[in-house]
């Protein structure tokens, strides 16, 4: 069977930098895997590429197996692809319900027009709308805060609400840039459950990027490792654990990584 | 059973209707003033969907209001003679038609603007958009066709408080029930983040580009109606600093706040008047309430919780 997304030693430069060099994966549908790497590595820019956010400089991205190369952003997340930023950026002067609402944009039956006419069809529609965003709110536990504006939430509840917001978009493929990031260790293992109840509960792939090696091993099926932009290794987490390239490359990063 | 705004702006249309047909003995300055507001909130609410809600930075917006008046006075100058219709006809068919016409040429034009220069952010388009309203006035200035630069005279005065309330309650209307829609919330999300609005499958090009055809009809019908209510028109007229007039308006009011807004244009409009007698020093005076604002009250003068609420 074709992978649901196929890298095919892509490789981006800037300027005289090459931040990803030739770099060769693949996500199956349904998988939970792992993108690792030092700060750096050139993770993010892997996201950015399968995205459209950058266009690579070489090689080829194949999504359910239809090339990427020349769409827009919002051309890919039509196809299937969501992402949450490692930076968090959510919409933040709406309100904790509309930035979901927001993101069921793709799925809309109206368009522009019937804002105006405002028929019995359109208010089905919003009221349809309503409920499939509070259920998603719901799950998250975010519902008592709809109406909050997305930039008054506490840093993890930001991080929580990116995820639902991609969610929204109904993707097959979730890319997830350093969820973890800032948090505590008990909220990153309670981070993680929540990672793999998303991939069973809405039966999609996830490509899970993340610099601290431990957070992923217990979750991810399968571990890409990234250093200085080129792929040093790739196998379960048992596999990486014992692979001595990617103890190399982690060696001095143990004690920050934590 | 129609939904509540729509039942409203149904309200506003009668109600403009009722009030024009009794103005016939009201004082002229006060009618000349009432229909200015009228004018200014058509101006001001469809710039604030530009630079308001969807985040872009517009400074040509007199540019399409040239267009529309220009236009619309060219339809009823030259067509209304010779169709000899009654006075009925002109101020019912042909001048409604002329208005319809004028805003949709004015939206072209904001789709010739808006379309390639979209890609640009911030002060670059502003400089565009400041651009394309300069070379409007200069080509209006020049074809003779349109009176060059001594203007177009003779506008017959069909616009009343009727055209001039009506078309501003249905603007008020179209901005406020394009943001109060799950499909509106993009124009929103497109001003908040526009990376992040693409990577939620939003085509920001395309909000931006629906806003600025829409605010640039509007701007269209709004110079129509400035045109049959002034019976002239001059290219200067449409300037740089009628531009700014409305960006202030928007910025006072608090950019994307319906009703902060409106206020602002009804106030600005109607102490305008006053004002002219200090010339030049109005641009000034101005120039410092800007100041003062982005200093003290960078929400907007006229927004308190109430009129922040976002719900549908
Ligand atoms: N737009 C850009 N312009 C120039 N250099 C970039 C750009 N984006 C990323 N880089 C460089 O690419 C490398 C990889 O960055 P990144 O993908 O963010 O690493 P990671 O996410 O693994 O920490 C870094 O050296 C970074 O400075
Ligand atoms: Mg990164």
């Amino acid at each position: 069977m074709a992978a649901l997304l196929q890298l095919d030693q892509i490789t981006i430069r800037f300027g005289g930098l090459t931040a990803v060099s030739e770099v060769t994966a693949t996500v199956q549908t349904g998988e939970l895997v792992g993108l690792i790497g030092p700060n750096g590595a050139g993770k993010t820019t892997v996201f950015n590429m399968i995205t459209g956010v950058y266009q690579p400089s070489g090689g080829r991205i194949q999504f359910r197996g239809r090339s990427t190369a020349g769409l827009r952003p919002f051309e890919i997340t039509e196809l299937g692809i969501a992402r949450t930023f490692q930076n968090i950026r959510l919409f933040p002067s709406l309100s904790v319900f509309d930035n979901v609402r927001v993101a069921f944009h793709l799925h809309l039956k109206h368009a522009a027009i019937h804002s105006l006419s405002r028929g019995p069809k359109f208010h089905a529609e919003e009221e349809e709308l309503r409920e499939a965003t509070l259920g998603l709110l719901k799950i998250f536990n975010l519902e008592r805060v709809q109406n909050e504006p997305a930039k008054s939430l506490p840093y993890g509840d930001q991080r929580r609400l990116e995820i639902i917001r991609a969610l929204a978009t109904r993707p097959q493929l979730l890319l997830l840039d350093e969820p973890a990031a800032g948090m505590n260790p008990a909220e990153k293992v309670e981070l993680m459950r929540l990672i793999q109840f998303i991939r069973d509960q809405f039966q999609l792939a996830i490509l899970l990027v993340e610099h601290d090696m431990k957070v992923v091993m217990g979750v991810c099926q399968r571990i890409h490792v990234l250093e200085y932009g080129r792929k040093i290794a790739e196998g379960t987490p048992q596999q990486i654990r014992a692979n001595p390239a990617v103890i190399a490359a982690y060696l001095g990063q143990e004690s920050t990584a934590a | 059973m129609l939904p509540r705004s729509q039942i409203l702006l149904l309200a506003s249309l009668i109600l403009a209707g009722v009030v024009s047909a009794f103005s016939g003995n009201m004082d002229t300055y006060f009618l000349d003033v009432a229909m200015g507001v009228g004018i200014s909130v058509v101006l001001a609410s469809s710039l604030n969907l530009i630079n308001g809600f969807t985040g872009q930075f517009s400074l040509g917006h007199a540019g399409f209001m040239a267009v529309g008046a220009y236009t619309s006075a060219m339809i009823t100058t030259t067509l209304g003679p010779k169709f000899g219709w009654s006075q009925l006809g002109l101020q019912w068919v042909l001048f409604p038609a002329s208005l319809l016409v004028g805003g949709l040429l004015s939206a072209l034009a904001g789709l010739a603007v808006g379309a390639p220069s979209l890609r640009l952010k911030g002060d670059y388009l502003a400089i565009v958009t400041l651009g394309f309203g300069e070379i409007i006035k200069v080509v209006l200035q020049n074809v003779e066709a349109v009176g060059g630069a001594r203007g177009l005279v003779a506008v017959p005065g069909h616009t009343n408080l009727f055209w001039t309330f009506g078309t501003a309650a249905l603007t008020v209307y179209v901005v406020w029930a394009l943001m109060n829609s799950t499909y509106g919330r993009g124009f929103l999300a497109v001003a908040d983040d526009e990376v992040a609005a693409e990577a939620m499958g939003l085509n920001t090009t395309r909000y931006k580009i629906i806003a600025f055809a829409v605010g640039s009809f509007f701007a269209g019908i709004a110079g129509g109606l400035y045109a049959h209510l002034k019976g002239y028109l001059n290219p200067t007229g449409f300037d740089f600093n009628k531009s700014i007039e409305i960006v202030i308006m928007v910025i006072l009011g608090g950019m994307g706040k319906h009703v902060g807004v409106i206020v602002a244009a009804v106030v600005l409009t109607a102490v305008q008047e006053p004002l002219r007698q200090l010339g030049d020093w109005r641009m000034i005076l101005y120039a410092l309430i800007l100041i003062l604002l982005m200093i003290l009250r960078p929400q907007g003068l006229f927004v308190w919780p109430l009129w922040t609420k976002k719900t549908t």
